[in-house]
């Protein structure tokens, strides 16, 4: 067995610096890596680059980064719900780059499974697809799409074992699968970890090879961004 | 005229036995409540799930269960999880046999602006390019016409487009238009509008043949 635990979120992040481009798992608040967050802001690096499908709100998320100014350019698919962003994009201060969500995820997995660029429909014929090479296949049109590249990658899972091994839970899996092994280094932090042999193999989302660090996360507040119920009467 | 749960409901009885359904954010999402109790349908949220039930009950949300609003939501026996790679994988693969989205703005040709107001809005486009570029049934729940009484059924697009010639269908306040290679063909009229209200408030070329039934609901 190959061990990719390590001991703190310090040890981690270690290697992280300005200028880089991070991977950072979630989909709104849900899923998010929340302890590599608090440390990145820890940290103060500066000038990142940030894949991530959202970009927070205003006190959480990644909206914390951008309290900070950490953030030079988002690269993302939907970025409402944060007046801190929309000020840092309307001044110019924040460079943004939307992404249609399936492209978004496909970029992800393509580095991840080692293509450099695949065709896609979405965003044909829209600003999206404005100065790239675009292609017939039996008649409808498609836009060449590059695999991401990035340094770290963030991801948060439900459980993991020494060996990386992940499993999600619920809608948290979203993004942060296809960023596994898609950057240079893959960060987990899991809510329970165990040692090896605590996962049954054959419920494991994603294997261990794609992982090089994985720890125990901590305090997790798991916010709620829309909580809507029903009555019971 | 019909109010928004008016168009959810008219929208509702397209939705067919079998059907695995995508819904918008908005109008789209109150369709679930509108759907034939006697057949089996199934909603996938691009976020990753399929099979998702009705808001959970009070101190039963789960902040780990969501759907693509970003509401807390519950699943029904048969739901699954997955990764956002393989939920558009889903939707690109044409698998997802229904969507339902709204819109600022249809074109007759079947464009669809409804992501981005330069100047104004930008807050993304989230899923909704994938999903109209790939889906082959596409119905836009939208009022007629904007705030300003403008019509909303255009000739040609005005704002940043979406996806282009993908529009298949649109039901509306005022009635229900299908895209045609000739324009907008008007098939029915909401309860108490005339043809004439209907084609007063459509900029784009609208084509009534015959008598146009109003619907029923």
């Amino acid at each position: 067995m190959i061990r990719k635990t390590v001991a703190s979120v310090q040890d981690a992040l270690l290697g992280v610096e300005d200028g880089m481009t991070l991977m950072l798992g979630g989909f709104g608040l849900c899923g998010i890596p929340e302890n590599a967050i608090s440390e990145l802001v820890r940290l103060g690096v500066k000038d990142i680059t940030c894949i991530s499908n959202n970009a927070g709100v205003d006190d959480f998320g990644l909206g914390l980064l951008l309290q900070k100014h950490q953030i030079k350019k988002m690269i993302s698919s939907y970025v409402g719900e944060n007046e801190e962003f929309e000020r840092q994009m309307l001044s110019g201060e924040l460079d943004v780059e939307l992404t249609p969500q399936g492209t978004l995820a496909e970029k992800c997995r393509a580095a991840q499974a080692g293509f450099p660029a695949f065709y896609t429909p979405a965003g044909y014929g829209t600003e999206v697809a404005e100065g790239k090479e675009t292609r017939d296949f039996n008649g409808k049109m498609y836009v060449l799409e590059h695999a991401f590249e990035a340094s770290f990658a963030f991801v948060k899972a439900w459980k993991g074992d020494e060996a990386g091994n992940l499993i999600f839970k619920g809608t948290a899996r979203n993004f942060n699968p296809c960023m596994c092994g898609a950057a240079k280094i893959t960060v987990a932090e899991v809510e329970e970890l165990v040692p090896a042999g605590g996962l049954d193999p054959n419920e494991i989302h994603i294997p261990g090879i794609f992982v090089q660090r994985i720890f125990q996360g901590e305090h997790y507040e798991k916010r709620i961004e829309q909580r809507t119920v029903r009555s019971r009467n | 005229m019909l109010d928004k749960i008016g168009i959810a409901k008219r929208i509702a009885r397209e939705v067919k036995d079998g059907y695995y359904v995508n819904l918008g954010i908005g109008i789209p999402t109150l369709v679930a409540n509108y759907v034939r109790d006697d057949i089996s349908v199934e909603f996938q949220s691009e976020n990753g799930v399929l099979g998702m039930g009705p808001f959970p009950y009070e101190g039963e949300e789960d902040a780990d269960i969501i759907n693509a609003g970003k509401q807390t939501i519950t699943t029904l026996p048969g739901a699954s999880f997955f990764d956002s790679a393989t939920s558009f994988g889903m939707i690109r693969g044409k698998h997802v046999d229904l969507t339902i989205l709204g819109a600022m703005e249809v074109a007759e040709n079947g464009d669809i602006a409804n992501w981005k107001i330069p100047g104004k809005m930008v807050k993304g486009m989230g899923g909704a390019m994938d999903l109209v570029a790939s889906a082959e049934n596409i119905i836009v729940a939208m009022m007629h016409t904007n705030k300003k009484g403008e019509s909303k059924l255009l000739k040609k697009c005005s704002l940043p487009l979406t996806g282009v010639g993908c529009v298949k269908k649109i039901v509306t306040n005022l009635g229900v238009l299908e895209v045609t290679p000739k324009g907008f063909r008007l098939l029915e009229r909401a309860p108490g509008v005339t043809v004439e209200a209907i084609k007063q408030a459509t900029e784009g070329t609208l084509i009534v043949e015959g008598d146009i039934s109003e619907m029923t609901i």
